[in-house]
């Protein structure tokens, strides 16, 4: 378990790396850079930046200066946002976007196993089909429609109750968070509601079900104690992937809920070619998406013994 | 006996016998199968179906509807489908000389057009000044209640020396407007108690000459003023800067089912390509390689498509459908290298490859003709669901800003678009958003049907 999890490690480090190597190359190919707007006039001035931000140094060692900042955690201060430094942005906004995304996961897992189940347990008939509908529409509506849909319904609802029960839009308390985070999860409950659907008729015609059943256990204890426990391994599998896709996929929500999250910012920094923000947020994001999925898959190796052994 | 001292009867053709029943059904390729498999879906041909319509109305459709769609009808902005769209001829504007008119209270001057709507009222006794307020929605509050906000958007505040009346021509909409007058006391303080309110229709009206510009007035017959005219007929209404909806619509499909299936196509190639060289040769070049595609796998894509797509620029003029295109296939296709690289090496080990071999086929050969066609399914199952992935990433990075440059339309722009004015005219957010919902839906269903047909370990558990 140690070796797997020290090589799991290692391979991530090595993720993170070409992603910020990548990024860095990338946003140096891009034509133009954040110094080529309005701020330098004149040619002094310009020097006078680029030294200021060590853009006058050759590539190979901006690059050496780069890793050895991200190595030491320094992300480096803004261009476009006077004397902002990017770990302050990333600070300051990422959690934003992570209890959006923790929830939205937690909404997407919980939906997407109850939904699941219970389309396996009521097979081909009436619940089944309904919830398989709505998963295939759940699949195809993009989430901007549904954050649009979900902020129609607030508004009708709470001018219909004439009090604000939950607010439209905006951040700040555990309200502000709920519509936007099921938002959020919801294409990720549809799939994740297909994903437990297949793996629930899978578990129902295992030998280990049927033992129980020769046993006499009672219905409810073979559902939960064999069928569910079971079917669920498939769907911890994909969280680490799912929790990429919601992470990244939060900036549509936060942009129609007006949630000041990181990604709006990233946005902005790439529309300002503003290196150091952009650079900061790849990496970070790039970083904390590889080792979710390797925690996601660590975890999975605890509760499923079998994968350990590799 | 007779096998001892066979006979001449022996060596003659035995007697025909009569036909049996052929129980021989005919014989299927493999494609043949598939698409009979397929045609048995009800689901994926009706997806099949609404595909192949899809591409009519992309391709056809700007043909039979030869309508820019960057042309602005600015007489009918944000006309919802199927709005009355007559309009009264009137005279040219003359300035208002503020006549005296009969009646009390807050009234109309003349008829509402919008060309203008000229209110008048009478005096107030403690009134310093009126403030004068429009609003789209009916007066929901009484009016003892001091609220500002209820009354909708200020237009003027009127001294009494310059009389009693307002004339507004600011973006008249052929709508029912609430005006509100409402008198302003001393210390500017809005008497909300004394405020009056009316409830104005207005009517479309254009003049004669702006008409005939438009080609709105039939040259036959004499149009004069207080006639009737149609204005240009927009069937699926139009934006909110007049643009033709159906249009922008169809020349929308063209980019999003552009991205939607070239983009997928081409990163599947490549994947093909990329997983079956890792998968054919094996080793320690089949590791590098799918390193390389862990690595590509692990960056975060919409990080990167934003990132690739600045990168290849959008040059003036251009609508940046090519930057996206290739940021999509330089991001998508290791998913597909994964999938056909474990398929070859599945294949590669199958008893009729091995067979194959013992007799002597070629690589050449092996490649052409077991490898390849026993891949075809697979990678076709994959396009399929590669596609509605691809629409939803355009339509996303359109939403955000960093799609297509504004003036070409694509459903993520028009939603971005309609999103704003979600509330007034809802046509405008709902018209695209069924558009990429009913596509993606297409493509879901009829690669679910691909995957029941083509392939039978894949097929899903009914």
């Amino acid at each position: 378990m140690w070796r797997y999890t020290l090589k799991r490690l290692i391979q991530g480090l090595i993720t993170v790396w070409f992603i910020a190597t990548t990024t860095f190359f990338v946003m140096h190919f891009v034509p133009g850079d954040p110094l080529s707007d309005a701020r330098a006039t004149s040619e002094q001035i310009r020097e006078n930046l680029e030294a200021r931000y060590g853009l006058d140094k050759p590539l190979y060692q901006q690059y050496y200066i780069y890793l050895r900042n991200i190595a030491s955690g320094d992300l480096g201060i803004s261009f476009t946002q006077q004397n902002r430094e990017v770990n302050d942005i990333i600070r300051e906004h990422f959690p934003v976007s992570a209890a959006l995304g923790v929830l939205a996961v937690v909404f997407a897992a919980l939906g997407g196993i109850l939904w699941g189940a219970l389309t396996a347990l009521f097979r081909n008939r009436m619940p089944d089909v309904v919830i398989m509908f709505l998963v295939v529409l759940g699949v195809s509506v993009p989430s901007f429609v549904f954050a649009a849909l979900g902020q129609l319904s607030l508004v009708t609802l709470n001018d219909w109750l004439g009090v604000s029960v939950l607010p439209v839009a905006g951040w700040g308390s555990v309200q502000h968070l709920l519509v936007p985070a099921l938002v959020l999860g919801l294409g990720t409950m549809a799939f994740l509601t297909r994903l437990m659907r297949s793996s629930m008729l899978e578990v129902t015609n295992a030998d280990y079900v049927r033992t129980a059943k020769a046993k006499g256990l009672n219905a409810t204890q073979i559902f939960i104690r064999h069928q569910l426990r079971n079917a669920i391994l498939p769907v911890i599998t994909v969280l680490g992937p799912a929790i990429a896709t919601i992470t990244t996929g939060g900036f549509v929500v936060e942009l129609v809920f007006a949630i000041p999250g990181l990604g709006r910012f990233f946005v902005q920094s790439v529309q300002q070619l503003d290196y150091t923000v952009i650079m900061g947020t790849t990496v970070f994001y790039g970083g904390f998406l590889v080792f979710m999925v390797i925690a996601v898959d660590l975890v999975y190796g605890l509760i499923d013994p079998r994968v350990r052994v590799e | 006996m007779s096998t001892a001292n066979p006979s001449e009867l022996d060596f003659s053709p035995a007697p025909e016998r009569a036909p049996q029943a052929r129980l021989v059904r005919p014989s299927l390729s493999y494609w043949q199968d598939a698409w009979r498999r397929l045609r048995l879906n009800p689901r994926a041909m009706i997806s099949l179906a609404i595909v192949v319509g899809l591409l009519v109305f992309t391709l056809v459709g700007p043909m039979l509807w030869r309508l820019d769609p960057a042309n602005q009808d600015l007489e009918q902005l944000s006309i919802p489908p199927g709005a009355a769209r007559t309009a009264h001829i009137v005279e040219p504007y003359t300035a208002w000389r503020r006549e005296a008119t009969p009646g009390t209270g807050l009234r109309l001057a003349s008829e509402a057009t919008t060309q203008s709507v000229r209110l008048v009222w009478d005096a107030h006794p403690s009134a310093r000044a009126f403030e004068v307020f429009r609003d789209i929605y009916p007066p929901t509050h009484p009016p003892t209640q001091s609220t500002q906000d209820a009354l909708g958007i200020p237009l003027g505040e009127i001294s009494p020396q310059d009389g009693l009346a307002f004339e507004d021509r600011l973006a008249l909409e052929p709508i029912t407007y609430y005006y509100h007058v409402v008198p302003v006391g001393a210390g500017n303080r809005l008497l909300s108690d004394a405020r009056e309110t009316i409830e104005v229709e207005v009517t479309r009206a254009i003049t004669l000459e702006e008409a005939t510009q438009r080609g709105l007035v039939s040259t036959g017959k004499k149009t004069q003023v207080g006639d009737e005219v149609e204005l240009a007929w927009h069937p699926l209404g139009t934006d909110y800067l007049g643009r033709d909806m159906l249009a922008r619509l169809m020349y929308g499909a063209r980019v999003s089912l552009f991205i939607g299936i070239v983009a997928p196509f081409l990163y599947v190639l490549l994947g093909v390509a990329y997983g079956s060289l890792a998968g054919f040769v094996g080793g320690a070049t089949d590791q590098t390689l799918m390193r390389f595609a862990d690595f590509v796998v692990a960056l975060p894509f919409l990080l990167f498509m934003i990132l690739f797509k600045v990168l290849f620029g959008i040059g003036p003029g251009e609508s940046g459908i090519i930057p996206m295109l290739i940021a999509l296939v330089i991001l998508g296709w290791p998913a597909t290298a994964r999938l056909v690289r474990g398929q070859i090496l599945q294949i590669r080990e199958e008893s009729y490859v091995s067979a194959a071999r013992l007799m002597g086929s070629p690589t050449g050969y092996l490649i052409a003709r077991h490898m390849i066609p026993n891949t075809l399914g697979v990678i076709l199952v994959t396009l399929t669901f590669a596609i509605p992935s691809a629409i939803f990433t355009e339509a996303f990075l359109s939403f955000i800003g960093m799609g297509v440059a504004p003036p070409t339309p694509s459903w993520g722009s028009m939603s971005n678009e309609g999103i704003k004015t979600m509330l007034v005219s809802p046509h405008e957010l709902i018209l695209p958003a069924i558009f990429i919902s009913v596509t993606v839906l297409a493509f879901n269903l009829l690669g679910d049907g691909l995957r029941d047909a083509l392939d039978a370990r894949m097929r899903s558990v009914e």
